[in-house]
């Protein structure tokens, strides 16, 4: 259990920059999530820590030690693959061990910590099989347990669970979770599903570009998305947007648009906004109601497909060439074609800046 | 209800009948016309393919008055070894009459450090040239495959100059490292090929778990490669054997290989040819290469690195 720190990080693949001045402190037993979209850097930035790649400039720091050119096992990490990466020709326990025996540990220190992670992770019956007679769960759990048995001080995975299935996918996902409760040891955690991404992170980097856009807790991500990116880039269906400005007369503010109007008053400007200023905003589909016509300030929409998920359903409507998704209860009667009449809530609602697509 | 429940029934009745219908119908027959042309077009192949083979075969076990009525095709009427423990053991090669046993041994003996040398080298560079970092790699791997490109006579006189003013001309050594020289860029090739197709993911685990160059190369990537070890083997141990050019020059008087004294015993006879013994000599010669194939065929399907990834 450790902390790291990256400081200034600079990656370049042949002549095009993936990582430019990055700077990420992870204090030690934290789980950390890097999300983004393929290609946004963050596996790279993982790997450079594991040290497998090579950096150009910056500092990788784990432990207060400075690794930046470390060898890859001298960091005091254990690292997960999406492909599991199992060495094929050696049974589950060699594959576990295959570390150990190279440092040169004795071998009853290593049959107890091998017998310790394989009972953790209930492998202990498959402990003489080769990795091609396991399923893919099975593999994944060894892949995890070869991190384990190293008593790593921080663990990486990348995307460790999206070669599973569905079901299995969210079976891993709990028991991740749980080992990161019981073991309390740093984790840093690749994917591009925000579901694994908000479910497991204490803190969230949501990364864009080599770029991280955020870094906050993963309720403060949802909630308050420090840009349009992020916004879009978090929640299924992702957040609805409105183009439209702000009217100021005094203390109040209002948002005009010409599906909405909202009292945004009490939305917390990180500065004070300008009167007649282009912004959109930003509303999550579950923020969004169905009223009654003569309602104040309602919007009138089209209703669309309607996508029934089980505990809730989700409308798509069409408010005069805006579209907008919406989330309701799955008891609520909808009827595609008809005319209806929303709301939105004005203390969930999101303010960026037209241009900079920054929140406000 | 039941009118939307009749069509289904009827449905299914007739479902049922497609299948007893299937299930009746015959498979379709062996030997069709398609069929026919096929195998005869497959066993005229193989009998044309095969017909060297045949002569050769029957005539190593003739005796010469029988060879001497001219039926080449004919079957023996007494089979005799003779020819075979005469090539083996005591036909001409030149002035001594040891037979060609002693090329075999030289053979054997030159076949058998260059064929571990060079796959050896083949797969270090394959594995080095693939994973590790090697500055000017894809360079020097269009250097190695140049070197593959310019034919054999080209390099040979400069070379003998070479090993002559070393003192290595014509020894067993020199005809080593000529096989190993000139297997480089085909082993290289085949190696780095292969190991370019297993997941990188696996070496990076490798070298987070602490392995070092030869560490990941002996415990992970040999046993990984069976196969391709395997076709190695076979592509080098038909080519040096065969070899007869570089054995020739390179290998000295004392060592020639088999297919130089093949070649003596053929050219040597005086008087009457004996076309037994030169074709029992003949098979004997070939036999290594037959016997590899034999043997290694199955390795071949074999896909070692499944399981490895998702699969």
């Amino acid at each position: 259990m450790s902390n790291v720190s990256i400081k200034d990080l600079e990656i370049v693949f042949g002549k095009t920059p993936v990582i430019k001045d990055l700077n990420l402190d992870i204090k030690a037993g934290e789980f950390v999530v890097l999300l983004g979209p393929s290609g946004c850097g963050k596996s790279t930035l993982l790997h450079s820590i594991a040290g497998l790649i090579d950096v150009n400039d910056g500092q990788v720091e784990i432990a207060g030690k400075d690794v930046t050119w470390a060898d890859p096992k001298d960091r005091g990490i254990g690292m997960v693959f999406q492909s599991y990466a199992l060495y094929p020709t050696m049974t589950v326990e060699r594959n576990l061990s295959f570390g150990l025996r190279i440092s040169g540990m004795p071998k009853a220190e290593i049959t107890k910590r091998v017998d310790n992670v394989a009972r953790m992770l209930q492998l202990t019956e498959l402990l003489q099989r080769k990795p091609a007679q396991l399923s893919g769960g099975q593999r994944q759990r060894v892949a995890i347990g070869r991190a384990l048995v190293r008593e790593a001080k921080v663990f990486l995975l990348d995307e460790p669970l999206s070669n599973l299935d569905a079901k299995l996918r969210a079976e891993l996902r709990r028991e991740l979770k749980q080992l990161h409760y019981d073991l309390g040891a740093t984790m840093i955690y690749v994917t591009h599903d925000q579901i694994e991404a908000m479910t497991l992170a204490t803190r969230l980097a949501v990364m864009r570009a080599g770029k991280i856009q955020q870094l906050d807790a993963p309720d403060v991500v949802y909630a308050k998305p420090a840009n349009m990116f992020v916004a879009g880039f978090l929640g299924s269906p992702s957040m609805n947007f409105l183009r439209g400005y702000l009217k100021k007369s005094g203390d109040r503010v209002q948002f005009e648009s010409a599906v909405f109007q909202a009292d945004v008053s009490h939305y917390t400007f990180a500065q004070s906004p300008t009167d007649n200023q282009p912004v959109v905003l930003g509303i999550r589909p579950e923020h969004l109601r169905i009223v009654a016509p003569d309602a104040p300030r309602n919007a009138q929409a089209t209703l669309g497909l309607i996508e029934p998920m089980g505990a809730y359903k989700i409308a798509w409507l069409d408010a005069s060439g805006t579209p907008l998704a919406l989330q309701v209860e799955p008891a609520t009667a909808l009827v595609t074609g008809t005319l209806t009449h929303l709301t939105l809530d004005p203390a969930h609602v999101s303010l960026f800046d037209a241009t900079s697509e920054n929140r406000l | 209800m039941s009118t939307t429940l009749a069509p289904t029934l009827a449905s299914a009745a007739l479902h049922s009948q497609a299948t007893a219908h299937r299930a009746e119908r015959p498979r379709p027959a062996f030997f069709s016309p398609a069929r026919m042309g096929i195998y005869f077009f497959l066993i005229s192949a193989a009998l044309f393919f095969l017909l060297p083979l045949y002569v050769m075969g029957i005539t190593s076990i003739k005796p010469m008055d029988e060879i001497r009525q001219g039926n080449i095709f004919a079957m023996p009427l007494a089979i005799t070894f003779e020819p075979w423990a005469q090539a083996w053991s005591s036909a001409c090669t030149g002035l001594e009459c040891k037979g060609i046993a002693v090329g075999f041994w030289n053979s054997m003996e030159i076949l058998v450090p260059s064929l571990l040398l060079s796959v050896f080298m083949g797969s270090l560079n394959g594995y080095a040239l693939s994973f590790w970092k090697v500055k000017w790699a894809n360079w020097l791997f269009g250097l190695l495959m140049l070197g593959a490109f310019i034919p054999y006579p080209v390099m040979i006189y400069p070379l003998v100059r070479m090993f002559a003013s070393i003192n290595m001309f014509q020894s067993i050594p020199n005809i080593v490292l000529i096989h190993t020289i000139f297997g480089m860029p085909i082993m290289t090739l085949l190696f780095r090929n292969y190991y370019a197709g297993l997941p990188v993911e696996l070496f990076k685990a490798a070298r987070i778990d602490g392995g070092g160059f030869w560490r990941i190369y002996f415990q992970l990537m040999v046993p990984m490669s069976l196969p391709i070890f395997v076709v190695a083997t076979i592509m080098q141990t038909t080519g040096i054997w065969n070899d007869f050019i570089l054995g020739l020059i390179f290998a000295g008087r004392d060592n020639f290989p088999i297919t130089v004294q093949l070649n003596n015993i053929i050219n040597s006879t005086q008087g009457e040819k004996v076309y037994n013994v030169n074709m029992a000599a003949t098979l004997l010669t070939s036999m290594v290469p037959l016997v590899v194939y034999f043997v290694s065929g199955r390795w071949f399907v074999r896909g070692i690195a499944a399981g490895a990834v998702k699969g």
